[in-house]
């Protein structure tokens, strides 16, 4: 649909996660490690779970459409599962890794709290969930044409771009919930996280009546913000801190 | 695998699939929601020669344009003027594709991205070739007669608009009349229709066509871009046109010894091969081409009994010539070599020449002897000529027809024999059903057809019932071959009792009229070709255009299969095996010199399923028929044909939807917002972080 969709959903999509990334972990090269690793976590799982995938499909009739349906979709619930096992593993690694790093630093601890990894990981998997939803559509959105021909909406392009922005976060959030989670033994937030997951999964399932998948999805994505903000130490008291700090600040 | 899940995952994560779910993912499955790929379609491309180009391009990325159906020549003020969504593409039915529309849309190029023309019924007479065929390369130029050139007497061709030899800038395509049409057309009145008046509603179908040219401006020019590629297989940006011409000799000559024979003198028999359209892959032309090869190839399975029997004192030549169609491509490189010692005679053995041309559709009970006046003022040619013109009257004896000859002072129509009048003042007869200009309503254009002949069948026939049927049009091409048969043995100096014993073959006619104008995929043509070549038998008739010359030594399908069929019709079958038939010099009896050795797939018998292939001796030879400018290098050259077609990386069309560029925009506007937002609030966070997420410092700080 020319450059002008392909820019524009490419902003979408990935504009909040490229300021995150300049911005807070561009300049430590701790945190790019630990984002890179995140994303290669997300990716191993979506490579066993599409392994199972296909050697359901194979061994199948490949012509039942029906039965190839529900596959996908058993696949894709799988692989929902899997991610967050291999957040779990990413977890358990990060806290293994944090003694290590903490022994050869140079300052008094670790160079990384728990929370600011929980934070890194969950955009390391929201990045490159991401990526893999949206890279197809957008290089075809280069294209003269629009998604229409065979009935589909021709709000497509916008629509996947939200949802991949919306994803995004919630990788990004779920990363934090998940981690404070584990590290305070609160083994209820796993099955939450993943029970939200499968949640966001199945509305997605809705499209393309989009009013009744993407309001939902960003609802979900609000309350999930929310909940990462008071789970990674933030608190109403500290946001009327901020007004009335910056009330402070303006001259006398 | 991977991406293949990855892909589906993306699919169900923001596409629910219903009815359609396609599992095999050739390609990205997002492009198959947005493209419809058309796959028949047959593209109008560049040609170049010595001064011009003509043709069609597209630029190189395609061209895209709004899908408009045209109604009738009024309905282009939409496209040309009043239309608010250019570009546009106009589609447009066989009996619209006029000259004036297309120069219309020519003229309006940037508002046209490119006209697509849908095949369906034949218009009473469209003819796209020039009024005066060949006009420089024949042998009526200033020098040879002031008032015959350029077609000052006769106009050989009224009704030609010369649309084959404009260029356009744009892509121009053809498509028939099937599925993919209506497809086209179901999306034009889904999206496209104008109601009452009121603005289109965005999305709009458009299409996009991709028909890129290398070459530009002229042969010279593309010919030195080719071979300024110093590496080792240069690029080659366009390829001359050219084939192979099929000739036989009734008594063959050893092919090593070139030049002048002595004591020989042979008549040429010609007939031309190829014919054109607009869109060169849709070339048919049975009455410009097909007409008369038939009628030629009967005449020589005519003769081929009396002339075993009896030999003539004179050889006869049957000459097919191919590329006549773009400056006697052909005829001019036979005249070359004969000139020039590389051909098994010379101009001096050539006595003199009968030539058949488009003899199908008759306006009377007449045919039509042209002569040349202009060498006829010599008396030993004018003699000679009425001699010729005597033995073809009296061969019409006993036939349903008559030959008259022509006005004394009218030219030859285009023809093969001129370029052997500009070599040197022949004797010589070109039969045609015309009159003055030509008959063909049709002419070189996709039209001229088996229709337009009147090939008509039973309609409860199967194809091999069909083959065999004998239809008028064939009864009226066999008399034809009798008398050129006839007339051809007289010539040669055939002993007169024989020549009642002359006669062409109806069924034979009737059997290459339909595998060469209805299907080539018959029982008959598989029976005379060559096992490995039996692929080029499609359903549907050959390709007549000439195409490009190829450097293997690969013909197009119409050279073989004129080749084997001459060869069956004017050789004899051996008893030699397939690997005798592969070197036959080591037999006493036989000699690859004088002929050549074919071995066919043959009839299969009633109660068995494997052939009977067999050896085929015959004189038949093809001879490379390639423009003599390539040979001198002379890519400018006035005397010889310059023709050569561009090549190009791929040619495509596809339709689908286009948005409108408000909603383009605001979707830009939505992600250049959404970006500067989220920089914004990122950096606001960050420098506030500590005030924000400062619950794991405070019970540190708050000790003291």
């Amino acid at each position: 649909m020319t450059a002008a969709v392909f820019f524009g959903c490419a902003f979408i999509a990935f504009g909040p996660a490229f300021s995150l990334f300049i911005f807070t972990i561009a300049k430590d090269p701790l945190r790019v490690i630990i984002l890179i690793a995140g994303a290669f976590f997300w990716l191993v799982s979506l490579l066993l779970s599409s392994l199972v995938w296909f050697i359901a499909t194979k061994a199948t009739n490949a012509q039942d459409l029906t039965l190839q349906k529900n596959l996908l979709i058993f696949g894709s619930i799988f692989s929902v599962i899997l991610q967050e096992v291999f957040r779990f593993a990413y977890y358990r690694l990060l806290r293994k890794a944090n003694e290590g790093l903490a022994a050869i630093s140079e300052e008094d601890g670790p160079p990384l709290s728990v929370r600011e990894m929980a934070y890194v990981a969950g955009l390391g998997f929201g990045i490159m969930s991401g990526a893999f939803s949206m890279i197809n559509t957008l290089s075809d959105s280069l294209g003269p044409g629009t998604v229409g021909m065979f009935g589909d909406s021709q709000y497509y392009f916008i629509t996947s771009a939200l949802m991949t922005l919306a994803l995004t976060m919630l990788h990004t959030f779920w990363g934090v919930v998940f981690f404070e989670g584990c590290e305070r033994k609160r083994w209820w937030v796993i099955a939450v996280v993943l029970c939200v997951h499968l949640m966001v999964f199945s509305l997605s399932l809705l499209n393309p009546f989009y009013v009744a998948s993407i309001l939902p999805v960003y609802a979900i994505m609000l309350l999930m913000a929310v909940w990462a903000f008071f789970s990674s130490g933030g608190s109403l008291h500290n946001i009327t801190l901020l007004w009335t700090c910056k009330t402070r600040l303006k001259p006398i | 695998m991977f991406a293949e899940f990855a892909g589906k995952i993306l699919e169900y994560f923001v596409e629910r699939y219903r009815v359609h779910f396609v599992l095999d993912v050739s390609c990205n499955s997002v492009a198959q929601k947005i493209y419809v790929e058309l796959n028949n379609t047959v593209p109008c491309v560049r040609l170049l020669n010595a001064t011009h180009q003509i043709g069609c391009q597209s630029s190189i990325s395609g061209d895209t344009g709004v899908i408009h159906v045209l109604e009738s020549e009024a309905d282009l003020e939409w496209p040309l003027s009043k239309g608010p969504n250019p570009p546009y593409m106009v589609l447009l039915e066989s009996s619209l594709f006029t000259k004036s529309i297309m120069m219309k849309m020519k003229n309006a190029s940037s508002r046209v991205a490119g006209v697509v023309v849908v095949q369906k019924t034949s218009p009473p007479e469209f003819s796209p070739h020039t009024t005066c065929p060949n006009e420089n390369t024949g042998v009526y130029t200033e020098t040879y007669d002031h008032n015959l050139a350029h077609c000052n007497t006769t106009v050989w061709n009224p009704r030609g608009n010369g649309l084959s030899y404009e260029e356009f800038d744009s892509p121009v395509f053809s498509l028939k009349e099937d599925n993919e049409t209506e497809v086209i057309k179901q999306c034009y009145f889904d999206h496209n229709r104008v109601v009452n008046g009121s603005g289109l509603q965005y999305p709009l179908c458009a299409m996009q066509l991709f028909s890129h040219m290398h070459a530009v401006t002229d042969t010279a020019t593309c010919m030195r871009r080719s071979s300024m590629d110093f590496s080792t297989s240069p690029v080659m940006v366009c390829d001359p046109l050219g084939g192979y011409n099929v000739c036989a000799f009734i008594r063959p000559y050893n092919s090593t010894a070139f030049g002048h024979k002595e004591n020989e003198s042979v008549v040429i028999a010609a007939a031309r091969l190829d014919s054109r359209a607009f869109f060169l892959e849709d070339s048919t032309g049975a009455e410009g081409s097909v007409s008369g090869f038939v009628t030629l190839l009967a005449a020589a399975q005519a003769l081929r009994e009396a002339t075993q029997e009896a030999p003539p004192t004179r050889n006869i030549l049957f000459a097919f010539f191919h590329g006549e169609v773009f400056d006697y491509i052909g005829s001019s490189r036979m005249v070359y070599d004969m000139k020039n010692n590389m051909f098994v005679i010379d101009l001096d053995n050539v006595h003199s020449i009968l030539e058949i041309g488009q003899v199908a559709v008759r306006s009377g009970t007449n045919l039509f002897l042209h002569s040349d006046p202009v060498s006829r003022r010599n008396n030993t040619v004018h003699d000679e000529v009425t001699n010729l013109v005597k033995n073809l009257q009296s061969s019409t004896a006993g036939l349903n027809f008559s030959l008259v000859e022509t006005d004394f002072s009218q030219p030859l129509p285009p023809s093969s024999f001129q370029r052997l009048l500009r070599a040197r003042a022949i004797p010589g007869i070109v039969l045609a059903d015309h009159q003055t200009d030509i008959n063909n309503r049709y002419y070189e254009s996709f039209y001229d057809n088996a229709a337009h002949l009147n090939l008509t069948y039973p309609s409860n026939l199967s194809p091999e019932e069909q083959l065999e049927f004998v239809t008028d049009t064939a009864k009226s091409l066999t008399e034809v071959a009798t008398a050129v048969a006839r007339a051809l043995f007289k010539q040669a100096g055939g002993n007169n009792s024989q020549v009642n014993k002359i006669n062409a073959d109806p069924k034979t006619v009737t059997q290459m009229l339909y595998g060469f104008l209805v299907r080539s995929n018959n029982s008959w043509f598989q029976a005379v070709m060559a096992p490995e070549l039996k692929d080029i038998l499609q359903p549907n008739p050959p390709q007549y255009y000439v195409g490009v010359a190829k450097s293997s030594h690969q013909a197009n399908a119409l050279t073989y299969l004129v080749q084997y069929l001459l060869a069956n019709l004017t050789g004899t079958a051996t008893n030699l095996t397939q690997s005798q038939c592969k070197k036959p010099d080591e037999l006493p009896n036989e000699s690859t010199y004088l002929y050549s050795y074919l071995w066919v797939q043959g009839v299969v018998p009633p109660n068995s399923t494997q052939r009977e292939s067999f050896c085929v001796r015959t004189a038949v030879r093809l001879v490379k028929a390639v423009s003599p400018a390539f040979d001198l290098g002379d890519y400018i050259s006035k005397e010889y044909s310059t023709w050569t077609k561009s090549q190009w990386k791929f040619i495509k069309a596809r339709i689908f939807l286009v948005a409108s560029r408000d909603l383009e925009m605001l979707t830009l506007g939505v992600g250049v917002a959404v970006l500067f937002t989220s920089l914004l609030v990122t950096y606001f966070v960050r420098t506030k972080a500590d005030v924000l997420f400062s619950s794991v410092r405070e019970p540190n700080n708050a000790a003291y």
